[in-house]
């Protein structure tokens, strides 16, 4: 725990609240950007080299560029006037708010059991590949066919329906 | 606090909190997409501490768990912003107040 773990922490879950908090969707998927960078930050940090690069090309290179088109293709950028939160925010934040005092709760409570701090793994990306070929290869699969219907779904989804005759 | 594996896990409980505060208080359906992303990526975060400071990370676990949720959060974010766009061309609205048919 140092200096810049705060420093990346606050960095996040600063992000992470302007993003929730920020009225002009373009500027809240700027902010969510912002987490996303600061969530694969902390990864490297915990010495998952791999997991953090993959956060910054699936997250900031994609997921982000895919939430600014679907923000501009449905004009999300104007504000509505009945305001952003919906009429029942006060019941969403009081459930938010008990989640997090129940984890935080729950952490602070198994904290002397937790296990302390250890030397850094020594896992290189040719470990994970050959367990990805190995151990892993059913999930695998299953994932490359999941990324493959979701991607044809999403497609249909989002094509232009030509006008019915009526 | 002494234990580093506490404030990583405190980090993604309030991420998830935040995240969950934003599904649930936000009128637009892509602010509540993006609320879920986020809760996705703390579960992730907690998922490397714990591989992280576990008693063996050369099994590679918690890392596999990991890198197949955000393969499988990808899928979803695609489709799910997919499903907001058709539902825009047909209702012209993404607020989800307004969304009160299942019926076109």
């Amino acid at each position: 725990m140092g200096f810049v773990f705060y420093l990346i922490s606050t960095f996040t879950v600063g992000g992470a609240l302007a993003a929730v908090l920020l009225k002009n969707l373009v500027h809240a998927a700027l902010a969510l950007t912002v987490a996303f960078f600061g969530l694969a930050l902390l990864f490297l940090r915990l010495d998952a080299q791999f997991a953090g690069f993959a956060q910054i090309l699936v997250y900031v290179g994609a997921v982000a560029i895919l939430v600014v088109f679907a923000i501009l293709l449905t004009r999300g950028s104007e504000l509505p006037k009945e305001g952003v939160f919906s009429k029942t925010w006060l019941v969403g934040l009081a459930i938010a708010a008990g989640v997090f005092a129940l984890l935080a709760w729950a952490v602070l409570q198994a904290a002397p059991w937790l296990p302390q701090e250890k030397a850094a793994p020594t896992v290189t990306v040719n470990d994970i590949g050959n367990a990805l070929m190995s151990r892993y290869v059913l999930p695998l699969e299953i994932v490359a066919v999941l990324l493959t219907a979701a991607l044809l779904g999403a497609v249909i989804v989002a094509m232009h329906e030509k006008e019915r005759s009526r | 606090m002494a234990n580093p594996l506490t404030g990583y896990l405190i980090v993604a409980a309030l991420v998830f909190a935040i995240g969950l505060a934003g599904a649930l208080t936000r009128r637009n359906a892509i602010m509540v997409l993006i609320g879920i992303e986020l809760m996705l990526n703390a579960a992730n975060l907690n998922l490397i501490a714990f591989w992280r400071y576990g008693r063996h990370p050369e099994v590679l676990t918690g890392m596999m768990f990991a890198i197949f949720s955000i393969a499988v959060a990808a899928a979803e974010a695609a489709v799910g912003l997919g499903l907001v766009i058709s539902i825009y061309r047909h209702a012209k609205t993404t607020d989800l107040e307004q969304m009160n048919r299942m019926k076109g």
